[in-house]
């Protein structure tokens, strides 16, 4: 199955990437050379298996108590802050 | 043509744990400088390992099962992915098709009517940053990222579009709050944002399965907001359909200081949230003993406790209802009835003190916008305040200056009732005087009275509690008055 460009455009936006017209048409061919790969999986019968989530034999992994331990001291946590504001990060302008 | 008015709410909620949904800073962000509750794994750090807290896991549980709810036996997070700069990670860690809880109900009462209203399901999910978004004038406007809040555990909880008017959505969330408050699983704090309501409405023509455009209302801060935002979509929307324009689905914002919703404009893309199972974090498989020792711990529930009101206190069921609404007033009158040295049983005044709650105390609570177990007036001195009442040691009407004083300053009654002079004459050979006085300056009244008009008698009555400032028992008063009438 070949990606429609519209549908190319729309992964493009929920990624907020910025793409070239040539970059657009190639990733177009990549992305449904993966999808056909998928499509080779999917003729695999899995009626009797159960969907997994996890490819891990674990579960249940949780914190059993609820104490609170240091934070990051702020200067650290700002540290790698692009723009700043006294001690905000400080992004663009988002509209609603 | 006639409508129904169809809303569903959607409500999340700050779980009270110490520490964050999947590490471990502090959850308690009220007063913290910004960006000093923040870690790593907050930040979305790249190779950081989230890890759940059980204690969210258990409030959640909790709420479920006071909820009424299916516990799943299966439960996973997954990843929301969106683009907002309120995510550190550009997702929020949910849970989408597995949640902690599903299939409940909860009842809530209107005009005397109880109504069952469904719960889709209750889940987990971490809180995001805040943002304050500035506009300097004339310059580029931009945001500020708090991370603080980023990681506390949010539980959601999804109604079924049940609610049937703006009271029946109100009278939900009321509920629905006092059930969390008594679980103490949360704060139930509207005005601070730990609790918050998301509400979608539509109308549909009588008589038909189908609603036209469902409009989601965001932005209201209070029980009032969320019943006010509710009554004005719902005639928008009768007003758009019968000027025959069409109604669209869209996100709409209550402005409270307009008293209106208005569009917010929608993202130029549809939701488009690509969930997946979170990687990081393992299932859960709740398992039943747990969930059952879970159970078998819930507190009494507000349901509960107005049924023990009315059969331990004898309270009328309209009294117990108010007292059990709010776990803080429902602590509070029962604090007032552990006070029994003098008196012999102080479920004997179970009735006076639930009508100083309800009345007088509520009324000053509110005024002053205090929460009861904030306020300086402790129990034992409102018991205390009913004990001089029931003696007759003060009268009705001293009584209210008294409690002003004691809600103004926290002093005992005692006290005040001493320092002022306001103790109750019941000593007729002291009120005697100012009868005489009265009938003697009132030819008019005491004439109507000899006439057989009965109002006259209330009105001398009362120029003698003038007289004495309030302080005379006005049973003595109104026995002398008759004696000294009828000798005339």
């Amino acid at each position: 199955m070949k990606l429609s460009r519209e549908e190319v455009l729309h992964i493009v936006l929920l990624a907020r990437l910025g793409l070239t017209e040539t970059e657009v048409n190639r990733l177009r061919e990549q992305l449904s050379n993966i999808l056909e790969n998928f499509e080779v999986l999917q003729q695999v019968d899995t009626t009797d298996i159960p969907p997994t989530a996890q490819s891990i034999p674990l579960q249940n992994v949780m914190r059993r108590d609820d104490e609170v331990a240091c934070s990051l001291p702020q200067s650290q946590i700002l540290a790698n802050a692009p723009q700043r504001k006294e001690n905000f990060f400080r992004v663009r302008a988002v509209l609603e | 043509m006639n409508f129904e008015t169809i809303i569903g709410l959607e409500v999340h909620a700050q779980l009270l744990t110490k520490s964050k949904m999947f590490c471990r800073c502090s959850a308690d962000y009220a007063s913290a400088p910004p960006n000093t509750r923040v870690c790593p794994v907050c930040l979305g750090m790249p190779g950081v390992l989230p890890v759940i807290n059980q204690k969210a896991v258990e409030y959640a549980i909790m709420t479920a099962l006071a909820l009424n709810c299916t516990i799943s036996d299966y439960t996973k997070f997954d990843r929301k992915n969106y683009p907002y700069p309120d995510l550190m990670k550009g997702y929020q860690i949910s849970q989408y098709d597995a949640p902690i809880g599903h299939h409940g109900w909860l009842i809530i009462e209107v005009n005397g009517e109880k109504k069952k209203v469904d719960i889709t399901r209750v889940h987990l999910e971490e809180d995001v940053a805040k943002l304050v978004h500035c506009a300097p004038p004339g310059g580029e406007s931009y945001s500020l990222v708090d991370v603080n809040r980023a990681g506390v555990p949010l539980m959601e909880i999804v109604g079924e579009p049940g609610l049937r008017s703006p009271e029946e959505a109100r009278q939900y969330l009321i509920k629905l709050r006092s059930i969390l408050q008594y679980l103490g699983v949360s704060t139930g704090n509207m005005e601070e944002g730990s609790f918050r309501c998301d509400a979608n409405i539509s109308i549909r023509p009588e008589n038909s399965p189908d609603s036209l455009a469902k409009v989601e209302v965001k932005n209201m801060n209070s029980f009032k907001a969320v019943y006010l935002a509710m009554e004005y979509e719902a005639k928008r929307q009768r007003k758009v359909v019968a000027e025959g324009k069409r109604l669209v689905q869209e996100t709409r914002g209550w402005v409270e200081e307009k008293g209106e919703t208005v569009s917010q404009r929608s993202k130029e893309y549809a939701h488009d949230y690509r969930y997946f199972p979170e990687p990081d974090l393992p299932p859960l498989v709740l398992n039943r003993e747990w969930v059952e020792e879970i159970g078998a711990k819930l507190p009494e529930l507000p349901e509960a406790r107005r049924h023990r009101f009315v059969a331990e206190y004898k309270l009328p069921l309209y009294d117990a209802n108010l007292l059990t609404s709010s776990i803080l007033t429902a602590d509070y009158f029962e604090a007032c009835m552990t006070r029994p040295p003098q008196s012999l049983s102080p479920k004997k005044h179970a009735k006076p003190v639930a009508n100083w709650i309800i009345g007088e105390f509520s009324r000053l609570l509110n005024a002053t916008n205090t929460e009861i177990n904030e306020s300086k007036v402790s129990p034992v001195a409102l018991f205390d305040l009913v004990q001089l009442i029931s003696e007759g040691s003060i009268s009705g009407t001293s009584a209210k200056l008294v409690f002003e004083e004691m809600f103004k300053t926290g002093r005992s009654p005692g006290d005040i009732v001493s320092e002022r002079g306001l103790s109750q004459i019941s000593d007729t050979e002291e009120i005697e005087k100012d009868v005489i006085a009265v009938i003697k300056s009132n030819n008019q009244a005491v004439a109507d009275y000899k006439a057989g008009k009965a109002p006259a008698l209330k009105f001398l009555v009362g120029q003698v509690m003038r007289a004495t400032k309030g302080r005379a028992n006005p049973k003595v008063v109104n026995e002398l008055l008759k004696q000294k009438l009828e000798e005339k």
